[in-house]
Order: C-alpha cells, then structure tokens, then sequence
C-alpha cells in the first residue's frame, strides 16, 4: 500500500502532502516524516490531506502528536481537507475544534 | 437474496488490515444496498477493531489469526472481528479530556473505539482473557428508510 509523502515549501509553510490511505501500517512513516520536519526547526507546516484516500484513528493520532509537539516549539499545523469522508472522522472525535482545516492550501497560507 | 458469507483469516500484521478492508468493502458494495458513504464509514470501523486486534496480538506476541467474517442478507451486512489476544473491558476505558482543554493533545489514541461506535448501526464488544470478538452491523439503507 502506497503512502505517498511530499514536502514542499509555500511562503513560510512547509507543506506536506499526503497520497494514498493512511492507517496502523502507514503512520509511521507519516509520524517519521513529520518528526523529520520539526527536527530540521519546520515549525509552520500545513499537512495537505486532499489526496488521502482513507484515515482511520490511527492517522488521527500521528496529526494530534505533530500539533502537540509544533504547539512546544510555538509552531502551528493547519489542516488542508475538503473530502466529506475524511472530515467526518474529524467531525465524530471533535477534532474540528482542535485543528485549524482549510480548503486549500492558498486558503491556509492566508489565514 | 440469500445469505452469502465470506471468512478471512489474517496474520496479525499491521499490513493485512488494508486487505481486511477491501475484502469486507467489496462484499458490502457487491451484496447489499449501502451507499457509499455507509460503505466507506463500515471501513473505518472494521480498520478500527482489525487495528486493536492485531495489536491485541502484538502485546501477547502470538502467531494465531485474526478472523473476519462477513456475511449479508435481505436486511443487514454483519461483520464480525475476533482475536486471540488478552481481552479488555470496554466499560473501563479512559476518557478523554474535552477537546478544547489543551490536555487533549496528551492522548494521541483511544479514538478507535468512538469511531466505531458512531460509525455503524449497532456495535456489540464480546471480550474474555481468551480474546475479544467485535460483531458490527449495517442496516441496509432501505430498511432504515423504512423504520424513519
């Protein structure tokens, strides 16, 4: 299963953009990456979920662990999704009030 | 339409859980009338109870299966999820702050559970020191249109 992660940058944001389906086999690469990011002081990064195909509570876990640990370096993790069915996970956990979710990209660099 | 049934035994690795979901997702697209959108939260929540059983299987370090079952009639798509691990107590398991305390970021699991609940039409939790079984059940979109 394919769990495609790129890293670009975007006036001030790194932007890592999710592919493919992410659950208990995937996170950890998706929790690597981001640990990655922060270790190389990326402390302003929107993750792009546009192109997740699944997420489970696993997936969940690896974005409320990169807020807490981008909150201690007074950073910040915006959220880009627009799929009702990944917003819904959102949704049911109460998660929409914990993330900041933007439409796009643009939309999240904006803010 | 009669019953039809499907069985699937997978090693307890995290990797077989993405099959799990196909299997159990193609059976509900193929034999019943769920939408799509019913179809994709079944998903999760199979990905949800397969995660906590191959992790079940994990703590204990055993080589057993996990099962899967499925099966469909006229009125309903019944999943049933069963591993071999130590068991838990699903009335005992710890709550979550609210989510606008900041303390809420301490807890990066423990969602699953609550997923599952509020994903499916009824969700039943048979736990002993010999495993656990989780049975998850979707009523097809026209039975529900009919209860309303």
């Amino acid at each position: 299963m394919d769990l495609g992660l790129d890293v670009s940058e975007r006036d001030g944001y790194t932007v890592l953009a999710v592919r493919g389906e992410v659950d208990v086999y995937t996170a950890p690469r998706f929790r690597e990456r981001l640990i990655e990011l922060v270790s190389e002081g990326k402390h302003r990064i929107i993750v792009d979920l546009e192109g997740v195909d699944f997420l489970d509570s696993t997936g969940l876990g690896v974005l409320v662990g990169g807020l807490k640990r981008l909150r201690s370096h007074d950073g910040d993790l915006l959220l880009v999704c627009t799929q009702s069915r990944i917003l819904k996970v959102f949704e049911i956990t109460g998660l929409t009030k914990v993330f900041s979710i933007y439409d796009s990209v643009d939309d999240a660099v904006a803010a | 339409m009669t019953e039809r049934a499907v069985q699937l035994e997978i090693p307890a690795g995290a990797e077989f859980v993405a099959l799990a979901r196909l299997v159990v997702s193609a059976m509900a697209a193929g034999e019943t009338q769920l939408s799509d959108d019913r179809v994709d939260d079944l998903k999760i929540a199979v990905s949800e109870a397969c995660t906590n059983a191959i992790e079940a299987h994990d703590a204990l370090d055993t080589e057993e299966r996990v099962l899967v079952e499925c099966w469909a009639d006229e009125s309903h798509l019944e999943v049933r999820i069963e591993d071999r691990g130590s068991g838990f107590d699903v009335s005992d398991l710890p709550e979550h702050p609210p989510v606008t305390d900041p303390e809420r970021l301490k807890f990066e699991r423990g969602l699953g559970i609550p997923l599952i609940r509020a994903l499916v039409d009824e969700v039943e939790f048979s736990s002993s020191g010999d495993g656990t079984a989780v049975r998850l059940v979707m009523h097809h979109d026209d039975e529900l249109d009919g209860e309303e």
